[in-house]
């Protein structure tokens, strides 16, 4: 059944491929969003933190907390988003057939995805590293003494090509089992299947704490890769990939600029014209990607700023007590940084 | 028909040649046919241009020529060489020779575990008929899916970590890393050995045939299967000594984190063995059952009354008349198995799927590509599989005297 579906995921993209070109496209995605009255969103399956369902099937997450703030955006309304949760093998054909608007699901942003994929990405709303995590039994304090381990990997991501690669160049050998689903790699690495298991650290913080014991495992303070994981948009309409771009940019200039989902209503007052711009009420700059001049406003007024979202899904109000890091405004030495709104 | 038509055309001359095509059933039916085979090659033509044009729009590279180019990844288990600078095109005979590899031994399993289920299942001893039944009944109303999740996590918990290692003799070690054994590197001489085997099998055929005509002259019986067991036993064993024992063996150690060295099962082809089979054994199960069932009950009377016993009755009377009946649906679960097998990518064996039509395809973002080459193959195998059985049909249909 399952290899059905992996197949059918294939196919339906090759069977849209095989369509004749219809004006769908020549219609643009903002429009269609619109005549749908909804914004089809691909999310992760469930990773803690970017994305996942809660108790009651509400879904979460930074990369969630995105497609909510362009659903607000256009229709303001945030709760106009249909979550489209993906496999890391079906994201982009998802994407590719048009399934879905927008693929906000923890995704790496690389050369060759963003050229010969179709996609463009809009920006990079996590930066990330690939890491290792052992059993603290083990007794492993670097990820240089891992020559000879066996090392869990699931399919469909960067990262089995990233572990090759360190390997290659570091002279160690390593044995792969590779999964197509993340509760198996983690199944597998839990019943002693790998002596590691490799992912992006955020991930790695957020499955350890699904495990039996998190104190029984430890992430190895080597990170091997650079993955900046953001949103995609097919190529070819720049209008949609202008929304998707300074809808996330117009979270993180209101985080610079001391707008919050709480402070909103006041900070329409401001005499700040950065402020006044961002809000709508100078410019017409919401009108100019085709939306309403408040866009940035109903954004932020669903989600809060970049910083309230990554504090409430990953940050300090999170279980995971990620740390802003490289995640913190560039202005606070690290890489979020935001072209103004002018 | 085409015969008579003929004959009215070379009858008319020549205008009236035409006016007879038209009529001429036979030469409609060909032009007809023409006219289909050519619609559905513009269909097709048409298919891939739009693709081509389509994908070309959307940015999309597409062509084959991602198969020369470095795969960079590595895989768990490889029957060829195979590094991560190997090519795409090598990964795909990797995982290729993988799900042919379960695929052959899953076949052999079940066919085993679904004859004996079977004919158990006829037998007179209650516990053993219903014992057999219970098999039956309860694994083949499992999907293949959660047996295969049942097997693997089952085998991963019963072994123990590598460090605690159970050790067999002949330096062979058992954990949840896989079963390892000394690996046989072969040397100068090892072709002997090859050549004495494969001379063994051909004197035994020869021995076989002979045992038969003089079976068939004489009415007297031969120990066919122990004296040729005993051939391809002894001739080879007889060849490796003479030869000078020219195998050397590569003895698995135990490193820090694993066994290191030797030849190495992987669990997850046991599992995905044992489920595919013990799955698809309870399906072969019943098409024995049913082909023995269906050989009418007076030809076991008539052997009996010819004075055969009840084990010859049923290995020369019996299963060969209900083979005619088993086979073909048996090409049918064989070919399931098969089909079956791509589940592997689920508990992390690198068949086809796990492998092609899943890391290459996510490298190189060549969906249409990889899936049509990936159904390609499957359709190979299959269409393969069902010749050899027809031919074995073909071989076993009732000969008419």
């Amino acid at each position: 059944m399952t290899s059905v579906l992996r197949i059918g995921s294939g196919l339906a993209m090759a069977l849209v491929a095989m369509l004749p070109a219809t004006g769908a496209d020549a219609q643009g995605t903002l429009q269609k969003v619109k005549d749908r009255g909804q914004l089809a969103c691909g999310v992760n399956t469930g990773i803690a933190g970017f994305s996942a369902p809660d108790d009651k099937g509400n879904w979460a997450g930074i990369d969630v907390d995105l497609c909510r703030a362009i659903a607000a955006a256009i229709f303001n309304d945030s709760s106009k988003v249909k979550f489209v949760p993906l496999t890391a093998k079906e994201r982009f054909t998802a994407l590719q057939s048009g399934e879905i608007d927008v693929l906000s699901r923890n995704t790496t942003w690389t050369m060759s995805r963003d050229t010969s994929a179709g996609m463009n990405f809009a920006g990079i709303n996590y930066f990330d590293g690939q890491g290792f995590m052992v059993n603290t039994a083990l007794n492993v304090k670097s990820a240089k003494e891992l020559s000879g381990a066996s090392i869990c990997v699931q399919t469909g991501t960067t990262t089995e090509l990233n572990v090759a690669d360190y390997f290659r160049q570091t002279g160690m050998t390593y044995k792969p089992v590779v999964f197509e689903k993340l509760p198996e790699t983690i199944a597998a690495y839990n019943a002693g299947r790998c002596d590691v298991f490799t992912s992006d650290a955020s991930q790695l913080y957020a499955t350890r704490l699904t495990l039996g014991n998190p104190a029984d495992h430890i992430v190895l303070p080597e990170i091997i890769s650079k993955e900046p994981l953001g949103p995609a948009v097919r190529q070819g309409d720049a209008q949609w990939g202008n929304i998707v771009r300074w809808t996330y940019f117009a979270l993180v200039n209101a985080e610079e600029l001391g707008v919050t989902s709480q402070n909103l209503d006041q900070m329409l007052e401001s005499n700040n014209p950065e402020i006044r711009r961002l809000l709508g009420k100078e410019g017409e700059f919401g009108v100019g990607i085709g939306l309403g001049n408040d866009w940035a406003y109903q954004a932020i007024k669903a989600v809060g700023n970049y910083g309230e979202s990554f504090d409430r899904n990953l940050g300090e109000g999170s279980r995971l007590k990620i740390s802003r890091g490289q995640n913190a405004l560039w202005r606070d030495g690290g890489l979020q940084y935001a072209p103004p709104i002018r | 028909m085409v015969g008579d038509g003929e004959r009215r055309i070379s009858r008319g001359g020549f205008s009236g040649g035409i006016r007879n095509l038209a009529y001429d059933p036979a030469a409609r039916g060909i032009a007809l046919q023409i006219l289909l085979v050519l619609a559905i090659a513009a269909i097709g033509l048409e298919i891939v241009s739009n693709a081509v044009s389509n994908l070309a729009r959307q940015g999309i590279t597409s062509g084959f020529g991602f198969l020369n180019h470095t795969s960079g990844f590595d895989i768990s288990q490889k029957l060829i060489a195979y590094a991560n600078t190997s090519t795409y095109a090598r990964a795909f005979w990797v995982g290729l020779l993988n799900t042919l590899l379960v695929a052959a031994l899953g076949i052999m399993l079940s066919t085993v575990i679904g004859f004996a289920v079977g004919i158990a299942r006829l037998s007179s001893n209650w516990l053993i008929a219903r014992l057999a039944g219970l098999y039956v009944e309860v694994l083949r109303n499992i999907p293949p899916l959660l047996m295969l999740f049942a097997f693997y996590f089952a085998v991963l918990k019963a072994l123990p970590a590598p460090r605690e290692s159970i050790v067999l003799p002949l330096s062979s070690y058992l954990n949840v890393r896989g079963l390892t054994v000394p690996k046989p590197m072969l040397e100068a001489g090892a072709g002997y050995v090859g050549i004495a085997f494969v001379l063994a099998l051909v004197l035994a055929a020869i021995i076989a045939g002979w045992a038969r005509r003089l079976q068939l002259a004489t009415g007297k019986t031969f120990p066919t299967l122990w004296t040729g067991m005993a051939l391809i036993v002894f001739l080879p064993a007889i060849a490796f000594f003479a030869a000078g024992q020219p195998v050397q063996f590569d003895t698995p150690q135990l490193g820090r984190f694993n066994v290191m060295g030797g030849l190495t099962l992987l669990p997850e082809l046991v599992a995905l063995t044992l489920g595919l089979s013990l799955y698809t054994a309870a399906f072969i199960a019943e098409i024995v059952r049913s082909g023995i069932v269906g050989v009418p009950k007076g030809q076991k009377e008539a052997s009996a009354a010819l004075g055969l016993n009840e084990r010859q009755t049923m290995r020369l009377v019996v299963i060969p008349q209900a083979m005619r009946i088993i086979i073909p649906p048996l090409t049918n679960q064989y070919l399931n198995l098969t089909k079956n097998s791509s589940l592997a990518v689920a508990i992390g064996y690198p068949d086809l799927v796990s492998v092609f039509a899943g890391t290459v395809l996510n490298q190189t973002n060549q969906a249409i590509e990889v899936i049509v080459i990936v159904m390609a193959v499957y359709l190979f195998i299959s269409v393969v599989t069902s010749l050899l059985m027809n031919w074995f049909n073909a071989r076993m249909a009732l000969v008419e005297r």
